[in-house]
């Protein structure tokens, strides 16, 4: 551990680069994947088209779709948005299926009171549905949030800096230790998001609680 | 466009498809991590998958070990590896080892759990031993689950099978890193595109197992 002490500044550096890079896929795919997982729940026509073509998009191996990405985006190949676009793409693939689930699985009678009691579909879809898939809908935020983390650092081998950075360099100049140091913070940061999403679960979905206690 | 005729003129180049080193020699050695690392990660996986979904025992220990082998960055692993061990294919085939267990064990084990209780309460009291309870009721019930797992354990192996080259270890991300050195955008996007083809091809023929691995009878479990 002789390496860390002597490059722990590089360390927080690129620590704090890799969180900002994941933050963005993860915030972004939810704001995409939520109107359309509301679409395909409420338009089961739609949904049976979007949600495979959705899943579909999970198929494409990463590497491969950032380097593929500058000829759709018409962005330069070294650019950071590839990854960015990239790992949003990922994101929102995951989501949409794990939101229409998690609508799906509220109860009708629950969403039928509602209607009785005469919300309207904006708000039966934010006070009855949306509150109700939260817990199903966490835990799919929590994969994408894991994974994500962990793809960052593939990034780096089109030449977008993140711990990533650490791993090629390591590898280059063959200090293994400068590799783990790498690795441990991935999944250090990775186990802070999910920590993190569970405790914003907790506090806008304090009924939960009660029910896992 | 000029860069997707480029790549297209860059497969349809007749040197690239002959000698040792052929395109097909790549696919073939792409199709062998794949297949190879979800083979000896399902004889590990799936046993232990069979024992924690039907004992009910050490559930809790198998949800946090598969989270926190996903949380494992793939590169970072396979350079880890490729250090101690050297280059070739050893690394990159203990790494897609390592990245094919989570979802064939969290698979198995929900694919066991998911068994109605009254369907096992009924082969018990039919007399079933309970080696015959696994072998004959859980597994083939759960058996689209499993199948279902190793889908997810092949599309991640055939997509991290492209770092392989990263540590000498072949496969289709040769043709990936090398241009990436050269910067000759044509061919890496080429490359990229046979990736992404030969991973819908696998998903696509998984999918088609997934559904024939329903036994005859029964409703989709999930």
């Amino acid at each position: 551990m002789d390496w860390l002490s002597k490059n722990w500044m590089l360390v927080l550096d690129l620590s704090w680069v890799h969180v900002g890079l994941s933050i963005v896929p993860v915030i972004v795919g939810l704001a995409i994947a939520l109107p359309l997982a509301w679409v395909s729940f409420r338009f089961k026509r739609v949904g049976r088209f979007l949600v495979p073509a959705s899943g579909l998009l999970y198929t494409i191996p990463s590497l491969p779709m950032f380097i593929a990405l500058p000829v759709i985006l018409g962005t330069a190949i070294l650019d950071p948005a590839n990854l960015i676009v990239g790992l949003t793409i990922y994101a929102v693939a995951l989501l949409v299926r794990q939101i229409v689930d998690a609508l799906v699985s509220v109860s009708s009678d629950v969403r039928q009171a509602s209607v009785a009691m005469g919300y309207s579909s904006w708000q039966r879809f934010w006070r009855v549905d949306l509150p109700l898939a939260g817990p199903v809908l966490l835990s799919g935020l929590r994969v994408v949030a894991v994974s994500t983390v962990s793809l960052v650092s593939i990034g780096s081998v089109i030449g977008v800096t993140s711990l990533g950075y650490l791993f090629l360099n390591g590898f280059k100049r063959g200090i293994p230790a400068e590799v783990l140091v790498g690795v441990i913070a991935t999944v250090i940061i990775a186990f802070v998001f999910d920590g993190a999403l569970v405790l914003l679960g907790r506090f806008l979905m304090p009924w939960t609680r009660r029910r896992t206690s | 466009m000029n860069f997707l005729m480029d790549a297209l003129n860059w497969i349809l180049d007749p040197a690239l498809h002959q000698g040792s080193d052929s395109l097909g020699a790549r696919i073939g050695e792409h199709l062998a991590y794949t297949f190879g690392a979800v083979i000896i990660g399902a004889l590990i996986a799936i046993p232990l998958g069979i024992v924690v979904g039907h004992t009910k025992r050490g559930a809790a220990l198998a949800v946090s070990f598969t989270g926190g082998l996903r949380a494992l960055p793939s590169l970072g692993v396979l350079i880890l590896i490729g250090l101690s061990v050297g280059i070739g294919f050893q690394a990159p085939l203990a790494t897609f080892v390592i990245m094919a267990i989570p979802p064939l064990l969290s698979g198995t084990y929900a694919g066991i759990q998911a068994v109605n209780p009254l369907t096992v309460d009924a082969a018990r009291a039919m007399g079933m031993t309970p080696l015959q309870v696994v072998f004959q009721v859980e597994v083939p019930l759960a058996l689209p689950l499993i199948v279902a797992g190793m889908r997810s354990a092949i599309l991640q192996v055939v997509a991290t099978a492209t770092l392989a080259a990263y540590v000498s270890g072949g496969a289709l991300g040769v043709y990936i890193f090398s241009a990436l050195a050269r910067r000759d955008y044509p061919q890496m996007l080429a490359a990229s595109m046979i990736v992404i083809v030969l991973a819908f091809v696998l998903e696509g023929i998984f999918a088609l197992l997934q559904r024939l691995a329903r036994p005859r009878g029964t409703v989709v479990l999930g």
